[in-house]
């Protein structure tokens, strides 16, 4: 029964994960051409419908697996091939210690709504997520293109700088949680602060929240920090030579961990699955009670959860088609120079305040 | 407002978190705008809608007839000697009025290789050539068939 559990947890995130992965691309569709005053996909059709675009994701996958799969002549064959696969399986690998519920008990059974409780939570993440520009970084190599090397190059030294950043900012938030596996930092979120105000790691972090999104925003290549990709610059970056299914893995492995990432954000940052005012038996606000069954409980949570990852998605897509791309000097000051100190300045200033006030 | 660049920039500008926020606000309100009332965005649906030509729109050719059907050209090779692009071919005969002259045995224009310059109508003595059809899609599978004959040119 244990095994079963587990199976269908990996199972709902991985559906989780790839059935949020062609709503985002239709979002990014619609949500850019609607920025731009544009109408967006609105063609392709299945008997008549076309659900405002959704299925043009649906033709998309389609063209990738009929298109030609070229491998350049001179590229070096099976790094080449495998480095999309390294994009992609550590994107899908970060989610498992995501929580996307409370703890549930259903009688003698308790089910802990996590694929894998491991106390070093975040850490596993980080491990995890900084495998992901080794296959940026081999695609451009293996490519053996001068364009690609240089997005592969710029995607190494990009990640490497903005993942000290990402680290050193979510450092404040484990100090006041006191823990590290996400499930507890996610219930710790569940406190109120006089009643009214919740524990969000947004209240208590704001700096710490900033310097996380701006961070993991160039974690995942997204704009403003796509120099990786550059495509005025560099053709198409480090998946230049790339094309069919290949392509279509380094597309998917950006949308996933784009997912995580949002996921990432709202375990940290705004409560995970909690939902303010809703315990375990239901809402409670001072002494008004609203009595709710276990179930119904976790449904509020998983779907508040899954709300508040879409609306980061959507973020991501805001932001990109608002803001232009950074020069590349603008991007290692800002890291170096803003992001680092800002960072160390949190954890300073929230030791000093946990010191006296903790 | 001015592009303001490096020095230019006062503290908070240099901030960039503000700017970011501002540069939202107007991304999203384009797109509430738009999500509530996508009739106002400007895009013309090509194939089913069209955009509505002038009377001047210099489109397609058409060879304009006769009150009794046959074509006005007279076979003076005007057009196609005024022709810049060289795309009027005129194979000249005999007409059966002597009134007449001479009329176009075939008279073809590769619409290809038209610039839709009018030049050919500018020279016409006759108004026999007018571009005047409004049609600007002129696509099509093969270089051959878009060499349009005097039938075609007749009909539209």
């Amino acid at each position: 029964m244990e095994y079963f559990i587990t199976l269908a947890k990996i199972v709902f995130i991985l559906t989780f994960q790839f059935g949020l992965m062609p709503l985002f691309i239709w979002l990014e569709r619609k949500g850019s051409a609607y920025i731009q005053d544009r109408r967006g996909p609105n063609r392709a059709a299945i008997l008549g419908f076309t659900l405002g675009g959704l299925f043009h994701v649906i033709a998309d996958a389609v063209k990738m697996f009929v298109k030609e799969d070229s491998i350049p002549e001179n590229a070096s064959k099976i790094l080449f091939s495998l480095a999309p696969a390294m994009v992609v399986i550590p994107a899908l690998l970060t989610f498992a210690v995501i929580p996307f519920g409370n703890i549930l008990v259903l009688g003698e059974r308790v089910i802990n709504l996590q694929a894998v409780s491991l106390n070093v939570g975040i850490l596993y993440i980080f491990a995890i997520s900084s495998m992901g520009v080794y296959g940026i970084f081999i695609a451009g190599w293996a490519s053996n293109n001068k364009y690609s090397l240089l997005g592969g190059l710029r995607a190494a030294a990009q990640m490497i700088s903005y993942e000290i950043s990402l680290g050193l900012s979510i450092i404040g938030l484990l100090m006041i949680y006191q823990a590290i596996d996400l499930q507890v930092i996610v219930q710790k979120q569940g406190f109120l602060f006089g009643g009214i105000i919740p524990a969000w790691g947004v209240v208590v972090q704001p700096l710490g929240f900033i310097l996380f999104i701006v961070a993991g925003f160039a974690e995942v290549n997204r704009t403003p920090f796509d120099l990786p990709e550059g495509e005025s610059e560099i053709v198409a970056g480090y998946h230049t030579e790339y094309s069919s299914l290949k392509f279509a893995m380094f597309y998917m492995g950006e949308y996933i961990n784009m997912v995580v990432m949002s996921a990432l954000i709202t375990t940290l940052f705004f409560g995970g699955w909690q939902v303010p005012f809703l315990f375990n038996d239901g809402f409670r606000f001072y002494s008004w009670f609203l009595a709710l069954p276990p179930i119904v409980v976790t449904l509020l949570q998983v779907s508040s959860f899954a709300l508040k990852v879409m609306f980061f998605c959507w973020f991501f897509v805001w932001t990109r088609w608002t803001l232009p791309r950074f020069r590349y000097d603008q991007l290692m000051r800002l890291g170096w120079k803003v992001m680092l100190p800002l960072a160390l300045a949190n954890i300073f200033i929230t030791g000093i305040l946990i010191l006296l006030f903790g | 407002m001015p592009l303001k660049v490096g020095q230019d920039m006062t503290f908070k500008e240099r901030m960039y978190l503000i700017e970011i926020v501002k540069g939202l606000a107007i991304t999203l309100k384009h797109a509430l705008k738009n999500l509530v009332r996508p009739s106002r965005i400007l895009t013309v649906e090509y194939p089913e809608q069209k955009k509505t030509v002038t009377s001047e729109y210099r489109g397609q050719h058409r060879l304009v007839r006769r009150e009794d059907g046959s074509p006005r050209c007279v076979a003076c090779m005007l057009c196609a000697t005024n022709c810049p692009a060289g795309c009027i071919t005129i194979v000249a005969a005999e007409h059966e009025d002597p009134a007449v002259e001479k009329y176009p045995l075939t008279y073809e224009i590769d619409e290809l290789r038209c610039i839709f310059c009018g030049l050919c109508v500018e020279a016409c003595p006759c108004d026999a050539i007018r571009m005047d059809t409004g049609i600007y899609d002129m696509a099509n599978y093969s270089r051959e068939s878009l060499r349009y004959k005097k039938d075609l040119l007749l009909q539209s």
